[in-house]
């Protein structure tokens, strides 16, 4: 069994909330006590119809309001694999919560309303999911039942979303229509889309082959210094690799080389370690090494820098501007940081960065960062682990913005 | 260099999902133990907290844990917890901190609901106490975002303000593995390793990993009388009412919490595998079926977790 992790993302009202409680009390992964409450709730509020959105919406103001304002896990599995669920707000003041859903997402499940067309805030989400490295995308051609199942609306839908990703560089599209509402396509096929001979949602989500690209470069950020009897050794997760014992790696960023002498967890021992896998590492040669460096094969080393160009997604009212003194924590290291120039900010419906002189909250754009330490970095969009940082707040330790090293990859509208 | 996708990595190393949620809550416990001054594992003899201690080893063995251990004991425990309890940290050598409700109601920090009735909510006065006699600026827990819908909605590093209150409607962003644990004096956060797991995770990695649970996990004959629809254990604080009866059913506990609102249910499930046979077919969520603290209201369990609660 394996572990699929997506993001439900797109425009508020669009019924994202209400698929995942479609998808669950139709796969039967609601339970009974659930349901009860479920039914429970809906009457209290006068509805005729068991509200499925309350499955996903847990927090008392959210009920209230009818929205989602931060992002709720859920789990389900399929005969193949575990599912991980995060069902992101679709507000745009909640866009911090819907990247936090996203950023460890394989792959994006787009809800849009088949009568409404595409909205900005849908542009915005998948815009930022493709910045956030999530290329594989299922699209629900939700709400079907008010088009009265019109191939055409399905088709211009599709068109919309098609033409979008292909400038934001998103490889795969895979397109349902369906009517959450009513369940059609779903957990089951519909037979009111008799024009329509692909998966249902359940079926899409269980064969989807998705995963982040890692890349072949190996890297362990180290977190932890381990005393024992042969000497030192240093714990972390594999974010690239794999890393093999006997393979020559430099310790980052003194660039001191060493070769893995062993490779081990508490059960045992092997001969090589792959990304995601948590392990300790002995060197050969006893060297300085402390939480926040980064061993990385010696054939292929990230590169080594103290300044450099990021494309942040802003979360904070406070504006971001050059001059501005933050924490920025990479990997397991955290240094001081200070903005160099706001290069530009991102237009999500041309997709084009143009001239900015400040950043708002939930705006994209590019900056100049220069940090106190060297810090090892990939491009994101080669490594997602050592290519991503956050920004924080110095005085309040709040999580200002998210960045991802490089440039943006799209082709303008 | 071509890119390797998650599914080659499968094949190539065959992780599976519980290698994948052992190897995340590894992680986890590392960054809190590096990033934070003075963190303290809560353990409360359930399962949840069992499997916490194993991946506490695989986290920091040979060496030593990097933090204590603390149970906030409401009083009101099954014995089989506490001897488990006690076993399990003389096995594992680590140090032991007992936070007492007992002790805050003698002290008059809380008033005594009196005898017999729930001490859940005032575990949470006691805990807070204890966060801030210790100092601790990290309380790693057991919770997992299956087991509640306001659960579902927390973050794996969770703040808590010098109050020792969750304000769900603005949590910092946590993206990526990028959990940041820094706080300043007073302030401190929640670490929840399990957040990705559920009952039937919990229970598949303790069959693999064979770990010893308090045997009120697994069915035996109780004497126990329906309150509320739930079957309670007859103990020092669990007496009939007028009207109730004592009866004998083979049971067993699916939670482990506070005897006097912890429900157990009638199985014959006496083994790990059969347990497991049970969740899986299973048509009620673990605290549906066992805890009477949940019921009282939609958001009880939101309500308590902004007032310092697990």
């Amino acid at each position: 069994m394996d572990l699929l992790r997506f993001a439900i993302i797109g425009s508020v009202d669009d019924g994202k909330s209400t698929l995942i409680g479609r998808l669950l009390n139709d796969t039967r992964q609601l339970f009974e006590d659930q349901i009860a409450a479920l039914e429970a709730v809906s009457r209290r509020r006068g509805l005729s119809e068991v509200e499925l959105a309350f499955v996903t919406d847990g927090l008392r103001a959210e009920r209230e309001q009818g929205i989602t304002i931060d992002v709720a896990y859920r789990y389900a599995a399929t005969p193949r694999r575990k599912l991980v669920i995060a069902d992101c707000p679709g507000h745009v003041q909640y866009t911090r919560n819907m990247a936090t859903g996203a950023s460890n997402a394989d792959l994006a499940v787009v809800v849009v309303d088949a009568s409404a067309g595409l909205k900005e805030q849908t542009r915005r989400h998948l815009c930022i999911s493709a910045l956030l490295g999530v290329t594989e995308v299922l699209l629900c051609v939700n709400k079907m039942d008010l088009v009265d199942w019109s191939q055409e609306a399905f088709e211009r839908a599709v068109e919309e979303v098609e033409d979008l990703a292909d400038h934001l560089t998103i490889t795969g599209v895979t397109a349902i229509p369906i009517s959450a509402l009513h369940g059609d396509n779903v957990a089951e096929p519909s037979d009111r889309s008799p024009w329509y001979g692909g998966p249902t949602v359940f079926e899409a989500l269980d064969s989807a082959k998705v995963g982040e690209p890692v890349s072949g470069g190996g890297r362990m950020p180290v977190q932890w210094v381990v005393r024992h009897r042969d000497g030192r050794a240093y714990a972390g997760m594999i974010s690239g690799g794999p890393l093999r014992v006997g393979e020559e790696v430099l310790v980052l960023p003194s660039r001191r080389s060493s070769r893995i002498a062993s490779l081990s967890t508490f059960d045992g021992e092997f001969e090589e370690a792959w990304p995601g896998q948590s392990v300790t590492v002995v060197l050969a040669d006893d060297l300085d090494v402390a939480r926040g460096d980064m061993l990385a094969a010696a054939v292929d080393p990230p590169d080594t820098v103290t300044e450099l160009e990021a494309t942040v997604c802003w979360f904070a009212d406070r504006p971001l501007q050059a001059g501005d003194r933050y924490r920025v924590k990479h990997t397991t290291r955290s240094c001081a940081a200070i903005v160099q120039a706001v290069e530009g900010r991102l237009d999500v419906n041309h997709l084009k960065v143009g001239p900015a002189e400040r950043l708002a909250a939930n705006d994209i754009g590019l900056i100049r960062l220069a940090v106190a330490t060297p810090l090892a970095v990939d491009s994101y969009r080669r490594n997602r682990t050592t290519g991503s940082f956050v920004i924080v707040d110095e005085s309040t330790n709040a999580t200002l913005g998210a960045a991802m090293v490089g440039q943006p990859v799209m082709s303008p509208v | 260099m071509t890119a390797i996708r998650i599914d080659d990595l499968h094949s190539a190393t065959s992780l599976s999902h519980l290698d994948m949620l052992e190897s995340q809550a590894v992680f986890i416990m590392r960054e809190v133990a590096a990033e934070c001054e003075r963190p303290v594992l809560l353990f409360s003899g359930g399962k949840d907290s069992a499997v916490l201690l194993r991946l506490a080893e695989k986290a920091f063995r040979p060496g030593r844990f990097p933090f204590p251990v603390m149970h906030v004991d409401t009083g009101h425990n099954f014995a089989e917890v506490l001897a488990f309890r006690d076993r399990r940290m003389a096995d594992l050598g680590e140090q032991l901190i007992v936070a007492s409700v007992e002790e805050s109601i003698r002290s008059g920090r809380v008033a005594d609901p009196g005898p017999g009735a729930s001490r859940n909510r005032l575990q949470s006065v006691t805990l807070l106490d204890a966060v801030a006699a210790h100092g601790f600026d990290a309380c790693i827990g057991g919770a997992r975002r299956d087991e509640d819908k306001a659960r579902a909605k927390e973050r794996v590093l969770s703040f808590r303000d010098s109050f020792g209150q969750w304000d769900p409607r603005n949590q910092r962003p946590e993206l990526w593995q990028l959990y940041q644990g820094r706080v300043r004096p007073g302030e401190h956060l929640r670490a929840f390793p399990l957040s990705d797991w559920t009952e039937l995770d919990v229970w598949s990695y303790i069959a693999r990993e064979q770990i010893e649970l308090p045997p009120i996990y697994y069915a035996h004959d109780r004497a126990v009388i329906e309150r509320d629809g739930m079957l309670l254990a007859v103990c020092e604080w669990v007496r009939p009412r007028p009207g109730e009866t004592i009866f004998e059913e083979t049971v067993r506990f699916r939670t482990v919490g506070d005897a006097t609102c912890t429900g157990a249910v009638r199985s014959t499930a006496s083994t790990i595998d059969e347990v497991i046979a049970e969740i899986r077919t299973s048509r009620v969520t673990e605290r549906g079926a066992t805890r009477a603290d949940d019921r009282f209201s939609d958001s009880s369990m939101e309500d308590r977790k902004r007032e310092g609660y697990f």
